[in-house]
């Protein structure tokens, strides 16, 4: 501790190059945590999802539609415990910007398949007494500050209702609260419409679906069932095909973009190029002070207390600005998630985060540390 | 009084490139405890790769170095460090002061070295500001300092860890006459009444006069040694 203010004194011998290599760091972890972030936040939602949990989607697209019939038919295979189905809305409120995660189902079903949602009898019973009605999730609620017994209408660019229009109203009957933990869910703050409702009040593709999901028995049976379950349909027009939830969604995601490659790649690079900024930073830094050093070893500081006082003050300089970086993104993390969806700075990515600042601190401080320490006193103070 | 420093046939060579160049030759030195020694001599003379080996800042190739009863020609480099920390004070021409550092800070430096508590050194460092003359500029960076003033830390700094020996490389050198006067009389004054072994590299015939004993020095032999009655 005593040494401090020789580090101190070190690390702020030039303040605009600190502080300039400084906002570099800073600016390199606050990308670090948002990326990361991101990435946990949707290992975080998947990780969310549950192994008895099938879904059934066309074979041929997940938009393409497959008949409400074959959800009595699903029932009867062995292993099946319960099967509710979604139908995709597309809606948006007031602007098609505002676009609203709004599905159409049979939620009596949803409640029991999907528990972590946390859906209540008295809600379940005020949607059944409501055809126009819709349960909304509490994140979606406070978002667009709705409330029970609001009247909402909701646009949509694919359905047109049987007056002709695309525009749709639905009364809020209640607001469900996830449990913790299932905020990285979609499904958590997604506008529930009656599948009824809305496939007698549409004008085309009534009495199909988007999509099933199945709760099983027996996890370890998945496979056996989805085949089983894809049999029902096979050499029909409308053959299916049957993943557990996780596969169903990592395969989707993979199709948008690989998501933790693009994330790793980029924080790669990015510190990578800082490795070689610090360590400029530093090597710049030690030797402008190679007389200084050299008075320092004089004095009588050996060559290791001397290279221990360079990684110190490279230590301090990636370390500080690391956790000011990261600080940084957790605080943007809610306005970016607003955005790209859910994202979360979890401890293990700030561990991660601190990890990584200490070894670019180690590798930048190295180099100009054993140039300090094998100063030959003589020479320097010669100025050779 | 007894000898502090001695030097018995001592041989410095360099390897510049691929030639041996031997800057002393066989130097044979004894130095009392007490003395005020200045070193003269011409450039490349060998004066100041003599004070470095006294000093322990360097190595000889031959002979002997004994300071304060410890043969330092046998020490490692991190014994040697911790030697010098504990025996010897620099004062160099250019003061060598850390410039983001206050004047106080500067001469706390060595006393980091000892296990001394953050109350004892600064209690340590006021004394050896005052005893310069500089307690009032404490507070001040090398760079909001005169020469004299900055060359008066120097001083300060090598005294507050109370060496055996202080070696000084042509303190005056950067200094103008009113100045150089100033720390000659500091030094002498350190020499005759705190009782200091003081060695002194120096061109100038004036600051010399300031010593007790003058030693010529010449292409790497001691030519000369005059004893005086200092002013």
């Amino acid at each position: 501790m005593k040494y401090f203010m020789l580090i101190w004194a070190g690390l702020w011998r030039k303040k605009t190059r600190t502080i300039l290599t400084m906002l570099s760091i800073v600016v390199a972890f606050l990308l670090f945590g948002l990326l990361q972030g991101i990435n946990q936040g949707i290992k975080a939602g998947l990780s969310d999802t549950r192994n008895n949990r099938l879904w059934t989607t066309s074979r041929m697209s997940a938009i393409n539609s497959i008949p409400a019939s074959l959800m009595d038919r699903m029932m009867t295979v062995k292993g099946v415990r319960t099967v509710t189905h979604l139908s995709y809305f597309g809606g948006y409120f007031q602007d098609a910007k505002n676009a609203i995660p709004a599905f159409t189902t049979n939620i009596d079903k949803l409640a029991i398949v999907y528990p972590e949602l946390n859906i209540t009898p008295a809600q379940v019973a005020a949607m059944k007494a409501t055809r126009p009605g819709a349960l909304i999730g509490r994140p979606l609620a406070k978002k667009y500050g709705w409330k029970v017994g609001d009247k909402v209408p909701l646009g949509t660019t694919i359905w047109t209702n049987n007056d002709g229009s695309n525009n749709w109203a639905f009364d809020i009957v209640g607001i469900f609260d996830p449990l913790p933990g299932s905020s990285g869910n979609p499904l958590a703050s997604a506008f529930w419409i009656n599948y009824d409702y809305w496939d007698e009040a549409r004008q085309f593709d009534k009495h199909r679906v988007h999509q099933y999901i199945v709760q099983v028995d027996d996890p370890t049976h998945s496979a056996e069932i989805s085949s089983q379950i894809d049999k029902l349909t096979e050499n029909s027009f409308d053959e299916t095909r049957t993943q557990t939830e996780n596969a169903t969604l990592q395969s989707r995601l993979k199709q948008f973009a690989d998501i933790n490659f693009i994330a790793n790649a980029i924080v790669g690079a990015v510190m990578f190029t800082l490795l070689f900024l610090t360590a400029n930073t530093m090597m710049q830094s030690v030797r402008e002070r190679i007389p200084e050093l050299a008075v320092l070893k004089t004095l009588g500081f050996t060559g290791g207390k001397v290279s221990v006082l360079v990684l110190i003050e490279s230590l301090m300089l990636c370390l500080f600005a690391a956790v000011v970086g990261l600080i940084l993104s957790a605080g943007a993390m809610k306005l970016v998630g607003s955005v790209l969806g859910p994202a979360t700075l979890l401890p293990v990515v700030v561990i991660i985060g601190l990890v990584i600042a200490v070894a670019l601190a180690f590798i930048s401080g190295l180099p100009p540390a054993l140039r300090a320490q094998r100063l030959n006193i003589v020479d320097a103070l010669a100025g050779r | 009084m007894s000898t502090l420093v001695s030097l018995k046939d001592v041989v410095k060579r360099y390897q510049r490139g691929k030639q041996s160049v031997e800057v002393l030759h066989g130097v044979n030195l004894s130095i009392e405890q007490g003395e005020f020694l200045a070193l003269m001599g011409p450039s490349g003379s060998g004066k100041t790769t003599l004070l470095n080996l006294i000093a322990g800042l360097d190595q000889p190739t031959e002979g002997e170095v004994t300071v304060a009863g410890e043969r330092i020609d046998r020490l490692s480099g991190g014994k040697l460090a911790k030697w010098r920390a504990r025996h010897i004070g620099f004062v160099f021409q250019f003061y060598n002061l850390l410039p983001v550092l206050s004047a106080a800070r500067n001469v706390e430096v060595p006393l980091l070295l000892t296990n001394l508590s953050s109350k004892q050194r600064k209690q340590n460092v006021r004394a050896v500001l005052e005893l310069v003359g500089l307690a009032d500029r404490a507070t001040h960076k090398p760079g909001e300092l005169s020469g004299g003033q900055q060359q008066r830390v120097s001083i300060a700094r090598a005294l507050v860890a109370d060496p055996t020996l202080l070696v000084c490389d042509e303190p005056t050198g950067d200094l103008d006459r009113e100045n150089a006067e100033e720390i000659l009389r500091l030094l002498q004054m350190l020499n005759r009444q705190q009782g200091k072994t003081i060695i002194m590299v120096t061109h100038d015939p004036l600051a010399a006069d300031h010593a007790s004993r003058i030693l010529h020095v010449d292409k790497g032999r001691l030519v000369d040694s005059t004893e005086r009655n200092a002013a």
